[in-house]
């Protein structure tokens, strides 16, 4: 059936057989378009960061109907989470994001601190580290999705310079914290331990280092014709259509949504320090890049703030009922040894009621609901995931896309699945 | 010294171009030096997966940079994390989809028998549905363990004589299979 | 979490209960957020409306079930949302029974309560009516069980589902030795392996 050919009107192949099916449906004659092929971007796929399946309908070229199908990668985290004490989660919440793990062990800190009260009491230099740790899993996460997704469109140069910076920051991370990358770094009341010595110089020559990496990238990218034909006006993602998505981070600045939770509902340090918030026009994928693109640059700034602010002192509570005491006081007195036999065994004992703590992780707002009836172990933990709610965005952006704009759009929306399924 | 090492007696001035082996030594050398891995990526451990792919580690340099993502054209399936009952289906598929001679490194701590998810969702390692050849322990092992594990791979191939019986899998290592 | 935006929270969790009177309880205020339970829960889509359209609260940040074994009723539904322009975050709860396990659903005022409300379903069982496609998410289709109730083994049981998947039990080697939340004496809360009575 010919669709309608209007005037001065001229649309290539892919519109008017657009057009075609959009008219079909109206006018009910779905039957007289052919068959729709159903195509599985299975769970093993290059391109699908992790395991994600989508099953996408096909007519010709153009998808009709996707509906991705996630969970292959679901671990029963929240009903782990049931049954450990909240020190003892820390380790599950590094494998949430796992491009960004100083990042969710922040969050969740933050998230039983709020519960139990003291995120006011934290130390200084306690919080100004935890900042330090979440901008650096900030630059870390961004670093790689754009390398994963200029990969993707077929840029492969940028991923190994993205991967190069990437080994510098599990340097910094290994000498801070013992692991390249799931760091399990902060503690309930603080964080693990301080910062050891020549750390600060360190952190501060890889940042001029990463910031010249910055500039190649986007000599690379950004005015790359190929990259900007397959990226810009792809996967266009209207602002109200992001907001009833739920979708956060990135990609909802990307839509031109100004909204941060590090400027709207701050914590720790962030009112102290100045940084911007970048935030796209057109909400496609090219927008998407360059929202990351120069939230990195921003995360430096922040860095660089914080290491020139940085004060001395402790680095968590000093209270022997939240905090593992120094061992020094456990072998000698009485009272931290009970202290931290208490600990060890039952956990940090945390008042009933029931909090939600939302934080800026670099894929989105990662919160945490936590439903507590006293005692070391939460009733009820969830996650509330960023990818999650990305992905469920998905069925809306892949409809009326071609079959080769898949790729770009799944790494321009840069979702985890470790975060998503849990 | 292992009498399989000393096949190549090798005299130029007798023999000139001719070098007298044993054909399993050659064919093994040429298997273990060019293993094409199918990175079967899930979680975490993927991502040391890739950073042994890239330019810090490496893992071109022993042969295994063509990381295919076909089975049909690799000969290492490389399980890089979390196995859940519900792509552990898949998995088998894609394993069984890959052409023999093939092998498989079970990489990392969830891979190799669970990890620390002994949950309900969580096949308690990999296992229990294919054969595994290497396991490295690890979460996630460094990229280092997993070139030291490929590096005894290769030896474990440079071993493996030609003529392979094809005789029926042991029943300890396919038990848990339920696939039909 | 500064002073203003907790007035800011008490104000519209105010404005809310005087439009709504009995349907609500009180506002319960804790660690700066304000939670409100609905009595009737039939009326939980026309509150959320009125919550979206009039108060600004523009984002449903966050949907979860929770059981409650051993009160009545067992289950809740808590519903998280948040005001782009005011900035405040709102917590509406809901109870559900284990017998009429039904909450309306809030798809058509928030589409992100679409997977929200999924995963509800798939790890507690509560039912949402007029959801557009409500079947499980991340476990797989013809899952038998509820993994995230109480009552539901961490190790898992054992299906046998040809063609589908299959599980089998986690060894836990005695069982997770845990503590027990919400016993008042420090004895009672050391560490037993936890069993499902």
């Amino acid at each position: 059936m010919a669709p309608e050919i209007k005037d001065l009107e001229v649309k290539d192949a892919a519109g008017r057989t657009l057009d075609g099916i959009e008219s079909a449906e109206v006018q009910g004659q779905e039957e007289m378009m052919g068959e729709k092929l159903i195509l599985n971007m299975g769970p093993s796929h290059p391109s699908t960061h992790g395991v994600l399946r989508i099953i996408l309908e096909l007519d010709g070229e153009i998808i009709t109907k996707a509906s991705p199908d996630v969970g292959y990668l679901h671990r029963g985290d929240e009903k782990i989470a049931e049954n450990m004490t909240y020190n003892q989660f820390v380790p599950y919440t590094d494998r949430l994001d796992y491009l960004a793990p100083l990042a969710n062990n922040v969050a969740y800190a933050l998230a039983v601190e709020k519960l139990m009260g003291i995120d006011k009491q934290l130390p200084e230099r306690g919080q100004y580290i935890r900042v330090i740790c979440c901008e650096l899993a900030r630059i870390s996460a961004h670093l790689l999705g754009l390398g994963a997704f200029a990969m993707d469109v077929g840029a492969l140069t940028v991923f190994l310079h993205t991967f190069t910076e990437r080994e510098k920051i599990y340097n910094l991370c290994e000498s801070l914290t013992g692991a390249r990358f799931t760091t399990s770094f902060t503690r309930i009341g603080g964080i693990a331990r301080d910062l050891p010595d020549g750390w600060v110089d360190q952190c501060r020559k890889f940042l001029e280092e990463v910031e010249f990496n910055f500039d190649e990238t986007e000599t690379l990218l950004t005015r790359n014709r190929i990259f900007v034909d397959r990226t810009q006006g792809v996967g266009i993602l209207p602002r109200d259509i992001a907001i009833d998505y739920g979708i956060t981070g990135p990609n909802l600045r990307g839509s031109g949504v100004e909204h941060d939770l590090r400027k709207s509902n701050p914590y720790l340090v962030y009112p102290e320090l100045d940084f911007e918030v970048p935030v796209g026009t057109k909400g496609d994928s090219y927008d998407r890049y360059l929202v990351r693109m120069e939230e990195m640059r921003q995360s430096a700034k922040i860095i660089r703030q914080c290491l020139d602010k940085l004060p001395g002192g402790p680095v968590s509570i000093d209270d022997g009922k939240t905090v593992l005491p120094p061992k020094d006081k456990v072998l000698s007195s009485m009272e931290e040894l009970i202290h931290q036999f208490m600990l060890v065994t039952q956990g940090v004992n945390v008042p009933s009621g029931e909090v939600y703590f939302g934080a800026e992780n670099p894929k989105g707002e990662l919160g945490f609901y936590i439903h507590s009836i006293g005692g070391g172990t939460p009733n009820r933990m969830k996650i509330r995931a960023p990818s999650f709610v990305n992905l469920s965005v998905l069925p809306y952006l892949l409809k009326g896309e071609m079959m080769s704009d898949v790729v770009a759009i799944l790494g321009s929306i840069d979702f985890v699945m470790g975060e998503s399924d849990r | 010294m292992n009498p399989s090492q000393k096949e190549i007696g090798y005299n130029t001035k007798v023999e000139g171009d001719v070098i007298v082996t044993k054909v399993d030594a050659v064919l093994n050398w040429f298997r273990k030096n060019s293993l094409w891995p199918m990175p079967m990526g899930l979680a975490c451990c993927a991502i040391e997966l890739m950073a042994a792919g890239s330019s810090r580690f490496d893992i071109s340099r022993f042969g295994s940079e063509v990381m295919r993502f076909s089975p049909r054209q690799s000969d290492l399936m490389i399980v890089a994390g979390t196995v859940t009952y519900k792509m552990a289906l898949a998995l088998r598929r894609i394993y069984d989809q890959m052409a023999e001679p093939k092998w498989v490194i079970a990489m990392g701590a969830c891979a190799s028998t669970g990890g620390m998810y002994r949950s309900y969702s969580v096949l308690q390692g990999v296992d229990k549905i294919v054969p595994v050849n290497v396991y490295v322990a690890g979460c996630p092992p460094r990229p280092e363990a997993l070139l030291d594990a490929l590096m005894k791979l290769q030896k474990q191939v440079a071993k493996e004589p030609l003529i392979r019986t094809h005789k029926a899998p042991k029943p300890d290592a396919l038990s848990g299979v339920h696939v039909k | 979490m500064s002073d203003a935006s907790i007035e800011k929270t008490s104000k519209l969790a105010n404005d809310l209960k005087t439009k709504f009177g009995d349907l609500l309880s009180e506002i319960h205020e804790f660690r700066g957020e304000c939670t409100l339970v609905v009595n009737d829960n039939a009326k939980i889509a026309e509150i959320c409306n009125y919550a979206k359209s009039e108060l600004g609260f523009d984002c449903l940040t966050d949907l979860s079930g929770v059981d409650h074994l051993g009160e009545e009723p067992r289950f809740s539904v808590v519903y998280e949302l948040y005001g782009l322009t005011s900035k405040a975050y709102l917590r509406l709860k809901v109870l559900v029974e284990e017998e009429n396990c039904e909450v309306p659903s809030v798809t058509k005022i928030w589409k992100t309560a679409d997977w929200h409300e999924r995963e509800a379903y798939d790890m507690m069982g509560i039912r949402f009516t007029n959801h557009p496609d409500l079947r499980r998410i991340l476990m797989w289709e013809g899952y038998p069980y509820f993994p995230l109730r109480k009552d539901f083994p961490l190790e898992g049981k054992e299906t046998e589902l040809p063609d589908i998947a299959f599980t089998e039990k986690a060894p836990m080697e005695g069982g997770p030795f845990v503590t027990s939340p919400g016993q008042p004496h420090t004895t009672l809360r050391e560490p037993r392996a936890r069993t499902i009575e």
